[in-house]
């Protein structure tokens, strides 16, 4: 059994010892417990002399050592990423500096304000070049007279800011193409849009998706009563089929609405089918038949007054509508 | 449409940022949790576990019914978890027929498995069990010592596997200063055969020796059981190299003030401060003022009391 060498890693307080045999095969569980606590007290020991060698200092809790780096490599948990700073692709603006050789320039502190002639922070509370602290703006000559200046001075404000935004979406969007993404920022999506153009989802509201079960259930047959319901959906407004009927007792007005029902059936129904229906060489002969006897009647005058000669022609392409119908009149 | 999160209060960013991988990693958080079924040693083993790692780990009580470590689709429920709590090892008990009294040890890489190793546990005996005085139980989260026997270790692939997992579990946090006062306890394992451990913990005393090293005397304290592998899972040559890079060594003092040039070889700067010229104090002080000489003067003074006193020389050198 060789003691001297066990293999010892100071920074994790380890020692191996490679070459120990149980003497015998250990019996029972004693045993094994037994020549486990010697042999590890010798391993500790091991440990312990190698630490107590280590130059220490005195602290009020006990003596404070500097322990060696671990020399058993484990794996890390996390990919490194100190180590490579920025391999991010430029912001735009970046692009831009680069291109026309801007300097990055230090930001004084203070700023002397024009208006009211005192030194002022640049951001924040009771800054330099407020907009809001503008009194006057004076009128240009291409001003139209109904605009009002301060409201366009914001509007332009807002247009700016919300630039920038869409800027920087752009740029992070930029950076998390390449994995460089700052730590404390993720990029969400909010609603993916269902239609193929870039136009925003409208927003439905809250009583509309509370209804939206009812909508779909008029186009069941039974309009919807037999549904499953699930826990905490409301009862349908209109439970039923859409239906309307006539009123038991009607009053004196227009006539029996049923009578007007029935009619504009019949007026529409005659209306389409009315050079099948009327049978126009017939009426006329009819007619003319008629008036001759009259006529006769009346002895001898002239034969061909309020006689009507047939027309070949369909009444039906006219606007002027076949002489039996009334359509939509009520009589 | 995205939307760009930012943490909106100083609290969710500094907790952002904790979680952000850093360049010298000291510390892994543990997650200790269990499948569909459990034995009750089992449970004893896991809330020991859960004891001995207070302070970084994280244990689950409900069950989990659809991780299964080894097999490929079984491990997505785990990966959630490790990001969500930001854990890198976990310890997953189950119980099957099969597989009576089932530990899998794994770690994670970026969130991702990395390597498995799973064991059974038997003759289990938890800390109840022995009787030990009570001023010698080690405290929470101090420091172990480890100590493996058996040529094993070295020898069987699975068994060196067991030995780092093992290592990286119940280490604790890296650190440089260590207290020598408060060393108290050991994690012992012995290879008792090719594919069993004997992992056990003892407390330790330090007992006055001679020398300035005490003598250990070690206490069996703590949970102690059997370990018999089973199955592990090694990572693939590629994720191992990415996994063990180093930072690199920053220990190096960077030389300042020396170029090395081509031409000229080793070339150093030396910066000469401004010359103060009225305020250095000249070495050779004029005769009339050395301080004995006042000093004299002055006894010789009391008694004389001359009424002009006497024009110095004006030595300058």
């Amino acid at each position: 059994m060789e003691e001297a060498q066990y293999e010892v890693d100071l920074g994790n307080l380890m020692a191996f010892d490679q070459h120990h045999q149980f003497a015998s095969p250990p019996v029972s569980r004693e045993e094994i417990v037994k020549e486990t606590t010697e042999q590890a007290t010798k391993l500790v020991q091991a440990v312990a002399d190698a630490l107590f060698s280590l130059p220490s200092t005195e602290d009020p809790d006990g003596p404070l050592v500097k322990l060696p780096e671990p020399t058993t490599k484990l794996p890390r948990e996390k990919p490194m990423k100190g180590k490579l700073p920025k391999p991010r692709p430029p912001t735009q603006w970046e692009v831009f500096a680069q291109q026309k050789g801007i300097q990055k320039r230090k930001k004084e502190k203070m700023a002397y304000d024009e208006q009211t002639g005192t030194w002022k922070r640049l951001h924040g509370y009771d800054r330099v070049n407020d907009d809001n602290d503008i009194p006057i703006i004076e009128a240009k000559a291409t001003d139209e007279p109904g605009t009002d200046p301060f409201a366009e001075r914001r509007k332009e404000k807002k247009s700016r800011v919300d630039k920038q935004e869409g800027n920087r979406l752009k740029n992070l969007k930029n950076a998390q193409k390449a994995g460089a993404l700052p730590s404390h920022i993720q990029l969400a999506a909010t609603a993916l849009p269902i239609t193929g153009t870039q136009s925003q989802p409208k927003r439905v509201s809250k009583d509309v998706l509370q209804n939206v079960a009812g909508m779909a259930a008029t186009a069941t047959a039974s309009g919807g009563k037999f549904d499953k319901k699930l826990p905490g959906e409301k009862p349908l407004k209109h439970e039923k089929k859409y239906r309307k009927y006539l009123p038991a007792v009607e009053g004196s007005g227009m006539g029996t609405i049923e009578k007007q029902q029935t009619e504009s059936v019949l007026n529409r129904l005659m209306s389409k089918h009315s050079h099948q229906i009327l049978n126009v060489e017939k009426a006329v002969n009819m007619h003319n038949a008629k008036k001759e006897k009259n006529q006769r009647r009346q002895g001898g005058q002239s034969s061909n007054s309020g006689k009507f000669k047939a027309n070949k022609k369909s009444f039906k392409k006219t606007s002027k509508k076949g002489p039996s119908s009334s359509k939509g009149k009520s009589k | 449409m995205l939307k760009i999160k930012t943490p909106k209060s100083g609290r969710i960013k500094r907790d952002l940022e904790k979680r952000a991988p850093k360049l010298v990693e000291t510390r892994k958080k543990t997650l200790i949790l269990h499948g569909t079924k459990t034995s009750s040693v089992l449970n004893s083993v896991l809330t020991e576990i859960h004891h001995l790692k207070k302070d970084n780990s994280i244990k689950y009580s409900r069950r989990n019914d659809k991780i299964r470590p080894f097999e490929s689709g079984g491990e997505t429920s785990l990966e959630f978890f490790s990001l969500k709590t930001d854990c890198s090892l976990f310890v997953f008990a189950s119980h099957t027929k099969k597989r009576p009294n089932n530990l899998v040890i794994g770690r994670f890489y970026d969130h991702h498995i990395y390597d498995l190793v799973e064991v059974g546990i038997e003759n289990f005996r938890s800390v109840g069990s022995f009787s030990y005085d009570m001023k010698l139980a080690p405290q929470l989260g101090s420091k172990p010592f480890f100590a493996f026997i058996g040529e094993a270790f070295e020898s069987v692939d699975e068994l060196k596997h067991l030995k780092e997992v093992l290592l990286d579990l119940f280490r604790g946090e890296v650190i440089t200063n260590l207290n020598l006062a408060g060393l108290d306890r050991v994690y012992v394992c012995t290879a008792l055969s090719p594919n069993r451990v004997f992992f056990s913990h003892f407390a330790l005393r330090l007992k006055k020796s001679g020398t300035k090293v005490p003598r250990m005397e070690l206490v069996e304290v703590g949970p102690s059981m059997d370990m018999v592998v089973r199955r592990h899972h090694q990572p693939d040559d590629s994720l191992r190299k990415e996994a063990m890079k180093m930072a690199p060594d920053s220990t190096k003092k960077k030389e300042k003030n020396v170029v090395k040039d081509d031409i000229l070889g080793k070339l150093g700067k030396i910066y000469i401060p401004d010359q103060k010229v009225g305020s250095v104090p000249l070495a050779n002080k004029s005769k009339g003022v050395k301080r004995e000489r006042r000093e004299a003067k002055a006894a010789k003074g009391e008694g004389d009391n001359p009424t002009t006193p006497k024009k110095q020389k004006q030595d300058s050198e």
